[in-house]
C-alpha cells in the first residue's frame, strides 16, 4: 500500500495528540458497554471528536462508507435514536434502509431471525437493532454475518446512549475520572442507566443510582454503584444529574407510586435544583416528560446538556458505524 | 541503500521551499496553507512562520486528516483511527498551498484534494512536499519539492522525522519492509 498512508496509520497511534499506545479497534459488533475495556470506550470517544468536525463543514459528508448499506431494524418505537443512526450513516455516505416493525412482516408472525436473515440477504453491512427483548442484539450477532449495533435491547443496554452521555460529560468537564454522577429515576427498567453505569465506572467516575426501592434494588451495588433511595441526600454533592424518563410503557403500577408522588420524591424540581452544585450538569436521554421527572425551565436552562447530548449522539454513532464496518 | 538527510539538510530544503513559495504567491493577498496530518501539519506550521517573517501577513492555516477519504479503507483492518480535521476558514476563491511530507503514489494527495473540495472551491491548489520519492500511481505531481529521492525501491520506507513530533529533523530511507 501507499507508503504515506501506512505512515499516516502508524502516526495515528504515535503522535503527541494521542498520548500512550492505544489498541486498535478489532470488534465487528457493538453489543454492550459491559464487554468493552476502558481503552475501547476512550477510543470511541476520541473518534467521535474527529467525526464531530464533519458536521460543522459546509458539505457535511465524508466518503468513508461509500457503497456500504446500513439498515435500521427497529422492533420498538424510536424517533431520536433511529434518525440519529440514519443521519450518521448518511454522513458517512452509506446507503440506509429503514425497517420498522409496525409496517413489516413481523406483525404477520415472522420471527426476529427470519426477518434479520431476509434483510441481510439484500446485502447489508451493518444492522442497527432495537428490540424489546434483552439480548436480542447478541442473539442476532451470533446468527447473521453482518455487523450488529445494539440500539437498545429491553432493559439491558443502550450502548450508544451510554457513550454519548459520557462523551457529553467529558466535553463539559474535560474528564470523567473523579466525577460524581447521579442517575435518577426508574433504574430497574432502564437500559440507559445500565450502559451509563458501565461506561462511567470503567472510566473512573463515581455513580450514584437514585430511585424508589421498587425500581432500584440493592443488587446494583454489585456493579460498582452506590444505591440511594433519597434524592435529597445526594443532590448537593453531584457534578452531573442524569434524569431518566419515567417509562410508562414499562413500569407496572405496583412498582410506581403516583406521578405526583414520584415528582415530589425523585423529580428535578426547581427547589432541588437550587440545592445542586453551582456548575451542576443536567442531562436527560429523552424523550422528556416535562414536569414529571424534570421541570421544564431546568431542561431548557443554561445548566442543561440535553440538546448537546443529541448533537453528540450523531458524532458518537458515526464513530461506531465507522469502527464496526469490517474491511472488504 | 541507506540515504540520510540530517537536520541541516532538512533546514536547507525547507529554506529553499520558502524561497520558491514566496515568489509564487503574493504576500499581500490571502493564502491558505493546509497540512496533511501528521508531518504535513508540522511542515505547514513551520512554513507559515517562515513566510510570516517574509511579510506574508494574511495566511490562514488548516489541517487535514485524510483517513475517511482513503481509497484503501475497505482493504485494511483494523480501522485506522481518524483524527480531527481543522479548516476553520472559507477557502472559496483562495489560493491554497497543500503540504505533505512525502510524495509517493499520489493516493494521499488524491484523497486530500477530494477532502478539500468538501470545504469549498479554492482559486488554485498548489502542492508542496518535503520529499518526492517517485513511484506515482496517479497523475499527480508536486509544484514545490524539497528533496528528490531517486530509485527508491517500492518496498522501502521513506521516513520524514521532524523535531516537533520526533525530536529530530531528518529524512531516512529505510530498507526495512513495513
Amino acid at each position: 500500500m501507499a507508503e504515506r498512508m501506512n505512515a499516516a496509520a502508524n502516526n495515528a497511534t504515535a503522535s503527541p495528540a494521542t498520548p500512550g499506545a492505544k489498541p486498535g479497534w478489532t470488534r465487528k459488533h457493538l453489543l454492550s458497554l459491559e464487554e468493552l475495556s476502558a481503552d475501547e470506550i476512550r477510543l470511541i470517544l476520541d473518534q467521535a471528536d474527529a467525526f464531530k468536525e464533519v458536521s460543522t463543514r459546509s458539505i457535511k459528508k465524508v466518503p468513508a462508507l461509500r457503497g456500504r448499506v446500513v439498515v435500521n431494524a427497529f422492533f420498538e418505537d424510536s424517533t431520536r435514536t433511529r434518525t440519529s443512526f440514519a443521519l450518521a450513516a448518511q454522513r458517512l455516505s452509506a446507503d440506509t434502509i429503514d425497517f420498522s416493525e409496525k409496517t413489516s412482516s413481523t406483525s404477520k408472525g415472522e420471527t426476529l431471525i427470519d426477518t434479520a436473515r431476509n434483510i441481510e440477504a439484500m446485502g447489508v453491512d451493518v444492522m442497527v437493532v432495537r428490540h424489546r427483548a434483552a439480548g436480542a442484539a447478541h442473539y442476532l450477532a451470533r446468527t447473521v454475518n453482518c455487523s450488529v449495533v445494539n440500539a437498545g435491547d429491553g432493559a439491558h443496554e443502550h450502548p450508544t446512549q451510554g457513550l454519548l452521555d459520557v462523551y457529553t460529560m467529558r466535553e463539559r468537564f474535560g474528564r470523567i475520572e473523579g466525577l460524581k454522577v447521579a442517575i435518577v429515576g426508574d433504574i430497574a427498567n432502564s437500559r440507559v442507566a445500565r450502559s451509563n453505569l458501565w461506561a462511567l465506572t470503567k472510566l473512573g467516575a463515581e455513580v450514584i443510582l437514585v430511585g424508589p426501592p421498587t425500581l432500584l434494588s440493592k443488587s446494583f451495588e454489585q456493579l460498582g454503584a452506590k444505591v440511594v433511595h433519597n434524592l435529597d441526600s445526594v443532590i448537593g454533592e453531584v457534578d452531573v444529574v442524569n434524569m431518566l424518563r419515567v417509562q410508562f410503557e414499562r413500569v407496572k403500577s405496583s412498582q410506581f407510586p403516583s406521578v405526583r408522588e414520584f415528582t415530589r420524591l425523585f423529580g428535578l424540581t426547581w427547589d432541588r435544583f437550587q440545592r445542586c452544585k453551582k456548575d451542576v450538569f443536567v442531562m436527560h436521554p429523552g424523550p422528556m416528560n416535562r414536569g414529571i421527572e424534570i421541570q421544564s425551565d431546568i431542561a431548557d436552562g443554561p445548566q442543561s446538556g440535553i440538546l448537546q447530548q443529541v448533537t453528540n449522539g450523531l458524532a458518537v454513532r458515526m464513530a461506531v458505524l465507522y469502527l464496526v464496518t469490517s474491511p472488504g | 541503500m541507506h540515504t540520510q538527510y540530517d537536520a541541516d539538510d532538512v533546514k536547507r530544503a525547507i529554506g529553499a521551499l520558502v524561497d520558491q513559495v514566496a515568489v509564487a504567491f503574493s504576500p499581500d493577498r490571502p493564502l491558505g496553507i493546509i497540512g496533511i496530518r501528521t508531518r504535513g501539519e508540522v511542515l505547514a506550521q513551520r512554513l507559515t512562520k517562515l513566510l510570516a517573517d517574509r511579510g506574508f501577513a494574511r495566511i490562514e492555516r488548516g489541517t487535514l486528516d485524510i483517513t475517511l477519504y482513503r481509497d484503501d479503507l475497505s482493504e485494511i483492518g483494523p480501522k485506522p483511527l481518524v483524527r480531527p480535521t481543522a479548516v476553520n476558514f472559507d477557502l472559496a476563491g483562495m489560493p491554497i498551498l497543500l503540504v505533505d511530507d512525502v510524495l509517493f503514489t499520489g493516493r494521499s494527495i488524491r484523497a486530500a484534494l477530494t477532502a478539500l473540495s468538501d470545504f469549498g472551491r479554492p482559486a488554485v491548489i498548489r502542492l508542496l512536499v518535503l520529499a518526492d520519492r517517485g513511484g506515482r500511481e496517479l497523475p499527480i505531481q508536486a509544484d514545490f519539492v524539497g528533496v528528490t529521492l531517486k530509485d527508491v525501491p517500492r518496498e522501502h520506507r521513506v521516513n520524514v522525522r521532524l523535531a516537533e513530533t520526533d525530536k529530530v529533523d531528518e529524512i531516512v530511507v529505510d530498507p526495512r519492509t513495513a
